[in-house]
């Protein structure tokens, strides 16, 4: 197990940090909300992309780096700190991922090159109700056509490409396909997504059946995860500076113990979740034999401490943590949204229940 | 791993596999199993000694320690070689002794050539027991208010006062002490002093726990006259020792009492039942589970701390916050044994219960310790907001 980043994996991760807080801090998101682009922000995506961070896990013969995972866990991690709205995490990890797990390899050398470049993005669409249930797909896939639902696809109303999860095979679609119809979501984290209805959409058949749906969906947890940690690290951070400056009854109200433990119980919290997503990420690049515990651990932790920092962050912050002008706010709002996505913590709890046998 | 270290790893091996009694290398089945060793020890098990005398001569009971003061002299990663050569043979601990997870690495940074000429060698082969004369009945969580008086009589130093919570006090040789030496000031009037606990005026009385049992004493000075150089560190410099043996503690403590034999899952598919594969008390299952998660995200965390600190990295925070995560996770687990365990956990002796399930019972009451002794959650709470977080109290 690692937990500390090698020399290439920090500089990657730093500037990440760099970037993030000088071209995306989270006056960006407001200001992507304010103009109703609901998520759409190609100019910081193509900068992005020139970083090098679509193609990170991407091997080098498919136009990638080939970093891996601990390394985009960290770029991740660092875009969940300012609350960057852009498919990292669909098109970078989850589609990318998806295709090196299950792409043909005329699929890859067709669609990762442009992934890593950032012409492309891609997601994956999984869920069909109002729940994370991957096993329940009702979708049919007949004569090289699919027909079904999804619903909550994350940048389901942006990416070019979508990889769709049937009960226990996988399908490429464009999302230019005949037959395809979005329906964009307005969402509380101002990101967007897509309920998609395929009605005998041109779809190609990928490689392998529920186990491989399932490495993929952890990929997607663990790195949804690192940006959850990200989020709550910054929520926290902020808060604690808060508590240094607030004066309330003559003094700052960092000098109340009840407050100075409230905060410590959280930084507690924080470090374990932090410890379960670096074994995670570092699970997938040795490619461990119970990466499916790791994740469930890292989403459900995750899950819990993001909520924790971020109610704490309104909390703590009184009544300016209420106004839509501060952003606490969307912390709160993205933490809702990100415990939902691929499993929260009841769902995970659950599957680490079963992982473990009882 | 380099050739050197393979060399090692052969040769201990082989010592291990020559050396260590067949009965140590099974899982201890109580805490009657612990060696604590001292000069009043009575061994259960001939092997138990014959275990303690070898490792102790290797100074592989302090393998990190310098040979010249009875240690091991290891290297950080030879002991990770030692360590799981030990593990990979089940080998039981040879020695539990707060002289070697307390007492000792203070001795090591404060005590003069003298003083650790005399102490540490004892320690590593488990001559001499220590006990903690640290709180008492006025200074619990406040531990700078202490009062036990120390006058400085000349040719010897005269103590008077009460300790109380010193841990197997009634067992000890010697005693590690925080005493007065000044009372004008509070933090810079404590010093640290090394008591013979046979000494003329030493008295000690169990306390008796919710558990039933009696790990902790009352310990009372009276007239007790502790020779000049018994003092550890400057006079009334006892404060800063103090806290670093407090580290030590808080880190050692924070698994310590955990009797992890039996598993909360294993108890829990034994007394609620599985249906079809899972727990049949759905929600008794959720909680459990969040606890499993807990206890792993807890070990990850020591892992990557001891990583960070090989690394470099400053985790002495660590400590305090390990301490707080480490109570709860230990009383979590126990309130969750108890209810896996339904009236199996409600004996308290006699017939009709199984050692297992009395051992639930008073492990759940002595898990209640766990938040309380070394310092408080609420201390170490304190601790983190101060020093990791930089907030401060605003008096």
């Amino acid at each position: 197990m690692t937990f500390t980043l090698n020399d290439e994996q920090r500089m990657l991760k730093d500037a990440a940090r760099d970037f993030f807080r000088e071209q995306a801090p989270v006056t960006r998101l407001r200001k992507q909300r304010d103009e109703k682009k609901n998520g759409r922000d190609p100019d910081l995506w193509r900068e992005m992309a020139a970083m090098g961070w679509a193609g990170v896990i991407i091997p080098e013969e498919f136009g990638g780096v080939g970093l891996g995972y601990v390394a985009l866990g960290a770029v991740l991690e660092e875009g969940g700190r300012t609350l960057v709205a852009s498919p990292l995490h669909s098109s970078a990890l989850a589609g990318a991922s998806a295709l090196l797990l299950a792409g043909t390899d005329a699929q890859k050398q067709e669609w990762l090159p442009k992934i890593a470049a950032g012409e492309v993005t891609a997601t994956i669409a999984i869920d069909e109700g109002a729940h994370h249930a991957p096993t329940k797909s009702k979708m049919k896939f007949d004569g090289g056509k699919l027909t079904g639902e999804k619903k909550y696809v994350a940048d389901g109303h942006i990416a070019d490409l979508i990889i769709v999860a049937g009960a226990d095979a996988l399908y490429l679609v464009k999302s230019d396909a005949a037959g395809l119809t979005r329906r964009e979501l307005i969402t509380a984290d101002s990101r967007g997504a897509a309920d998609l209805k395929f009605e005998g959409v041109a779809a190609q058949k990928m490689n392998g059946g529920a186990d491989v749906i399932d490495a993929i969906l952890d990929r997607a947890r663990i790195g949804l995860a690192a940006e959850m940690v990200g989020q709550a690290s910054e929520a926290f951070e902020i808060t604690s500076e808060y508590l240094k400056t607030r004066r309330q009854f003559g003094q700052v109200i960092g000098g109340f113990q009840a407050l100075q433990h409230r905060a410590a119980k959280l930084f507690t919290d924080l470090e374990l979740t932090r410890s379960c997503v670096l074994a995670a990420l570092d699970a997938l690049d040795r490619n461990s034999n119970n990466i499916a515990e790791y994740a469930s651990l890292a989403k459900a932790r995750a899950s819990e401490t993001v909520h924790l920092a971020s109610n704490e962050m309104v909390q703590l912050h009184g009544g300016i943590g209420m106004t839509d002008e501060h952003d606490a706010g969307l912390y709160l709002k993205r933490a809702r949204v990100a415990e939902a996505l691929y499993g929260g913590a009841s769902f995970h709890r659950d599957r680490y229940a079963s992982l473990l046998g009882f | 791993m380099t050739k050197d270290l393979e060399t090692f790893r052969t040769e201990t091996r082989a010592w291990l596999e020559e050396n260590c009694p067949p009965s140590m290398r099974t899982p201890m089945t109580g805490e009657d199993d612990a060696v604590w060793g001292g000069k009043n020890y009575e061994f259960k098990n001939p092997e138990a000694k014959l275990w303690l005398e070898r490792m102790g001569a290797k100074g592989w009971t302090a393998p990190t320690w310098p040979a010249e003061y009875g240690g091991g002299g290891l290297s950080a990663d030879e002991n990770r070689v030692l360590q799981s050569e030990l593990k990979r043979i089940n080998a039981r601990q040879p020695l539990f002794s707060f002289g070697i997870w307390m007492l000792g690495p203070v001795l090591l940074e404060y005590a003069n050539e003298e003083q650790k000429k005399e102490h540490l060698p004892k320690i590593v082969r488990g001559e001499i027991r220590w006990c903690q004369g640290y709180s008492e009945p006025g200074a619990g969580s406040d531990l700078a208010g202490l009062q036990t008086k120390c006058e400085d009589k000349g040719d010897h130093w005269l103590i008077n006062g009460q300790k109380v919570w010193t841990s197997y006090a009634n067992y000890a040789d010697w005693c590690f002490c925080l005493v007065r030496t000044d009372t004008s000031v509070k933090h810079e009037g404590i010093s640290f002093v090394l008591i013979d606990m046979t000494t003329k005026g030493v008295e000690t009385r169990p306390i008796k726990l919710i558990s039933g049992s009696s790990p902790f004493c009352e310990t009372f000075f009276t007239d007790v006259k502790v020779p000049k150089h018994q003092m550890v560190g400057r006079l009334n410099g006892g404060w800063e020792i103090a806290k670093r043996l407090l580290m030590y503690e808080r880190t050692n403590i924070s698994g310590f009492g955990s009797n992890t034999r039996v598993d909360v899952v294993d108890l829990a598919k034994k007394h609620v039942g599985l249906e079809g594969g899972a727990l049949e008390d759905r929600d008794l299952r959720a909680r459990i589970a969040a606890h499993k998660m807990t206890e792993r995200a807890y070990a990850l965390s020591v892992q990557r701390a001891t990583e960070e600190a090989k690394a470099g990295g400053n985790v002495s925070h660590m400590a305090s916050m390990f301490k707080v995560a480490g109570a709860t996770l230990n009383q979590d687990r126990c309130e969750l044994m108890v209810e896996a365990a339904g009236n199996r956990a409600l004996g308290w002796a006699g017939e009709g219960f199984s050692a297992d399930d009395l051992a639930t019972t008073r492990g759940w009451l002595r898990s209640k310790g766990n938040s309380i002794e070394g310092g408080t959650t609420e201390i170490n709470l304190n601790v983190v907001a101060k020093r990791v977080l930089g907030l401060r109290d605003t008096q």
